[in-house]
């Protein structure tokens, strides 16, 4: 049976790249694109038609339960089902601690640990009901070992992966799983923009000598998402070229 | 179809347990072997059933922690203005 997917922060980027991993893979058959704002959504929609899926963009604002709860229902209207749900929508607001204003740390964890929480909840209701599903959420390696600069987004991600273990424990019975990949360095556009004595450094810390690819990340949700990995659940996947071997 | 009926056949669901063996004072976790996730799944199943009396609402979850028995549901329901035959 076709499987339906729902990826936010899908319309570019990692979300972007995984929702296309799960259609090429076969993990999923049926997308949901979700982002902020619908025309964003657009482009990723369309590769994704062109490699044979059934795709829909979605607006969804996932710090907003109403937009959230709205979206995971339309998503379920429009393909009938939804078996997969993938947490990667995620913003940076990065500043020294004693720098940070309330404002940036709130915006950072509404969107990236609130927003995996009510999309998870939601998400839950209906995969309760079907008695199965598959749940990833993207964290971060700096979740685990910290970053100066960064005490809101590592905080966010620390949770998120919290989240996916309290979440692996309650709807274990249910079958319904519940996993994160933690990227290390990866070529995005968030990481584009640092400066580049900064990935000098990060270079330096990477046993593989390479920054990681949008695909790599793609690649381990997929593998989580799918039936291959059916008794994995409740994990953090490290996808970092060796930066960090917890 | 009556309320007492209707929510019987809503616990019969979420639980995965004969009607007939599901009676007004049964105990959830005593009498049908309900867990925690079960209760909340029963929760659910019951808001949506009953959304037009709850004003789109959940059950608030201190109410939701007195249900012991099926009867305790009905009654809560009832309060709700919900009519005995639906």
């Amino acid at each position: 049976m076709a499987k339906t997917a729902l990826v936010t922060g899908s319309a570019r980027g990692i979300g972007r790249a995984i929702c296309e991993q799960l259609v090429a893979d076969g993990t999923a058959q049926n997308i949901v694109v979700c982002d902020v704002k619908k025309e964003w959504c657009e482009e990723t929609v369309a590769a994704l038609r062109a490699m044979g899926a059934q795709a829909e963009a979605l607006e969804i604002n996932v710090a907003d339960g109403k937009s959230v709860e709205a979206g995971i229902a339309e998503a379920v209207r429009l393909f009938g089902s939804l078996d997969i749900v993938v947490n990667n929508a995620g913003i940076t607001r990065d500043g020294l601690l004693v720098r940070m204003t309330e404002e940036d740390w709130d915006a950072v964890l509404n969107i990236n640990l609130k927003g995996a929480f009510l999309v998870t909840r939601e998400a839950a209701k209906i995969m309760m009901r079907a008695r199965s599903g598959s749940i990833v959420n993207i964290a971060s390696v700096v979740g685990l070992m910290g970053n100066a600069g960064q005490a809101n987004y590592t905080a966010s991600k620390g949770g998120l992966m919290s989240l996916t273990k309290t979440c692996a424990r309650e709807l274990g019975g249910r079958g319904i799983r519940v996993n994160a990949v933690a990227p290390g360095f990866i070529k995005s556009k968030m990481t584009d923009v640092l400066p580049d004595a900064v990935k000098q450094k990060m270079l330096d810390v990477i046993p593989m000598k390479k920054f990681g690819e949008v695909s790599d990340i793609a690649k381990a949700v997929s593998f989580l998402a799918g039936d291959k990995a059916e008794y994995i659940t409740g994990q953090v996947l490290s996808v970092n070229g060796g930066m960090l071997m917890p | 179809m009556t309320l007492e009926e209707k929510v019987i056949a809503l616990v019969a669901d979420s639980l995965h347990q004969d009607a007939s063996a599901i009676k007004t004072d049964s105990s959830f976790v005593n009498d049908l072997g309900a867990d925690s996730l079960d209760q909340a799944e029963l929760m659910m199943s019951i808001e949506d059933a009953f959304k037009s009396f709850m004003n789109g609402e959940s059950i608030p979850e201190e109410e939701a922690q007195k249900f012991e028995t099926v009867g305790s549901v009905i009654e809560f329901l009832k309060s709700k203005g919900v009519p005995e035959n639906l």
